[in-house]
């Protein structure tokens, strides 16, 4: 029970500080800069002083999500897929939180609801594929010698995520959600860098993380500006692959060149409804895996 | 002036340690603002610093060779680097080293006297001492025995860093205290003065192979200790930490720490060593990214 405020004051509001996920850990950013969040409303007006991520941050991010993909790659699929549902879980016991942060990022009651739901059955879909996907596409394929030749998926790496634009008709969780979850249900570590216009479920998300069995280091969620951070993502020599979603064709290819530096794998997502069906399959896990193939010698 | 030095001090007359004094001095070393020039500068100065070392039971000649082929091509990208101080090995690795090194003017450190734990008898330990000599050592690093040490048979450690000492002959002597077995900052110092005193050219933190190894707070109590040798004597003595300094950022601080303690006479190889073995790929690393502007990866970076 709250206690009687003395002197008839009114208690004063206790606000989140907001701040970024890196190695399971929330630090502030180091630069201490930061960019200020409001929901343009009159009647009830909110504002947060968001972190603005520096390249620093990326860099401790990548190290961060290096140190853990090891650990993360060898763990066991059912163990991948058990720890995706947790977060499920996770998300759904804190649904009106979400639903009242994706109101402050423009939805309305109807459409947050609607998105925590999708958010939350997304993880539990791609949970399910943790230990089927590797069926899917793996592959033996005929050859004309004596070998028996197969081809499996493995994890990229560390991937970077440029959290796609929310079309209109999204606020921030579940592009937020479908960006992450194939990426790591494969193995993958990533380093996601929230839409600097919904950076409060993202923020939020990484407390599901850190509350829900997933390792420190594989995911880490920065907030801040796109364009100052874009061409360290592209660039990093330690990172695998990037998976961004930049409709604007001279950024894309800025992004491939960059990319190229370290033949990271570019995956280009569309601006999509991500409500879909589309966008909800396991080629989604596919996009962000290598293929190795092994011939293994036998007898005539 | 020999003779003179190698008296057993009364270590009782040390003065204990200040350890908030010390951590707050080693904490502001850590909040100094390096530009990028003197960065640049600092960590080529770090890389001619260290001495890349193997202390492993797996040691085999070819690891050797390769580690000593490291230190002679640390990263052939980027033209103008100095090359690592010495390559520090077990001494049964002496000759290899000294072969693969020959003629590039890096040094072969052997690790001697019963190394890691010291429990040895004084005989193996000198035997052991002047092989790795007679086999081309330029420089040893000897252990102490702690448990006398800790036991306050400070003339017995004495006298035995003073007969390998000896037994070097021209080998330069490093000391190893393992700082991470005297606990206190009041017997670090104790053995710091007690093995200057005894001869040691150089003073050094660990073996690398207890926790704690280096820290910053016991190897300022040792360049302090230095410094006060200095001023008594005139003599320079030469200081190694060694384990645990993997960063470039780390490398840098102590070197702050270095020219704030004893000042810029001291900011060479020859009286400041890095013992490490994963601290030269992350100066590369930094190196690199100076020149191309790119963040790195150790993928691309020779492992030893």
């Amino acid at each position: 029970m709250a206690a009687k405020p003395a002197h008839g004051q009114a208690r004063a509001p206790i606000n989140k500080t907001c701040k970024i996920f890196i190695g399971g850990k929330f630090p502030r950013t180091e630069s201490g800069r930061y960019y200020l969040f409001s929901n343009n409303s009159e009647s009830a007006p909110y504002t947060a002083n968001i972190c603005r991520s520096s390249r620093k941050d990326f860099r401790n991010a990548v190290v961060a999500a290096r140190a853990a993909q090891n650990g993360w790659a060898t763990a066991s699929a059912y163990l991948r897929g058990q720890i995706l549902y947790r977060i499920a879980e996770i998300l759904e016991g804190r649904r009106e939180q979400f639903a009242s942060e994706l109101k402050l990022q423009g939805a309305s009651t109807r459409q947050a609801n609607s998105e925590v739901d999708a958010s939350i059955d997304r993880l539990v879909y791609f949970a399910g594929w943790s230990d089927k996907y590797q069926q899917i596409f793996s592959t033996v394929n005929p050859v004309s010698s004596s070998h028996f030749n197969f081809s499996v998926l493995e994890p990229s790496g560390v991937v970077a995520v440029l959290s796609p634009e929310c079309d209109p008709m999204q606020f921030g969780l579940l592009a937020l959600v479908s960006n992450i979850a194939p990426v790591i249900v494969g193995g993958n570590t990533c380093v996601l860098l929230a839409e600097e216009t919904h950076p409060l479920t993202a923020i939020s998300l990484a407390e599901v993380l850190q509350a829900s069995d997933v390792p420190g280091g594989v995911v880490n969620i920065l907030t801040g500006s796109k364009s100052e951070l874009v061409d360290f993502f592209a660039s990093h020599k330690d990172v695998n692959c990037i998976v961004h979603s930049e409709a604007n064709n001279a950024n894309s290819t800025r992004i491939q060149q960059l990319a190229s530096e370290n033949l990271k794998r570019v995956v280009q997502r569309p601006v999509a409804q991500w409500h879909g069906e589309t966008m909800q399959n396991p080629y989604l896990i596919k996009d962000t895996q290598e293929v190795k193939t092994t011939w293994h010698p036998i007898g005539s | 002036m020999a003779q003179k030095r190698k008296r057993l001090p009364n270590l009782d007359r040390v003065n204990p340690v200040d350890e908030t004094g010390v951590n707050e001095r080693v904490a502001r070393f850590c909040t100094r603002s390096i530009k990028n020039d003197s960065k640049h500068t600092a960590l080529k100065l770090v890389l001619s610093m260290i001495d890349l070392t193997t202390l492993e039971g797996q040691d085999t000649p070819g690891k050797v060779k390769q580690l000593c082929q490291k230190a002679i091509h640390l990263h052939d990208n980027l033209p103008g680097l100095p090359t690592v101080a010495a390559v520090c090995v077990y001494p049964n690795m002496v000759g290899i080293a000294k072969q693969a090194l020959m003629g590039y003017g890096i040094n072969v450190a052997s690790v001697a006297t019963a190394f890691p734990s010291g429990m040895s008898s004084r005989d193996i330990k000198l035997e052991e001492t002047r092989n790795a000599v007679a086999d081309g050592a330029d420089e040893i690093d000897m252990v102490i025995s702690r448990g006398a040490f800790l036991a306050g048979e400070y003339a017995y450690v004495f006298d035995e860093i003073a007969a390998v000492k000896e037994a070097c002959g021209k080998a330069h002597l490093k000391v190893i205290l393992e700082t991470g077995e005297l606990v206190t900052l009041d017997r670090v110092k104790k053995a710091s003065v007690l093995a200057i005193q005894a001869g040691a050219d150089f003073i050094k933190t660990s073996t690398g192979k207890i926790q704690p190894a280096a820290t910053m707070q016991v190897t300022l109590i040792m360049l302090q200790t230095i410094r006060e040798h200095y001023y008594a004597t005139g003599e320079k003595v030469g200081m190694k930490p060694a384990g645990g300094i993997s960063t470039s950022k780390l490398a840098i601080h102590y070197l702050v720490m270095l020219r704030e303690t004893l000042g810029d006479e001291w900011m060479t190889p020859d009286l400041f060593r890095f013992g490490a073995s994963s601290l030269a790929n992350d100066v590369l690393m930094q190196l690199q990214r100076q020149a191309d502007g790119l963040y790195q990866s150790p993928d691309y970076f020779s492992k030893d």
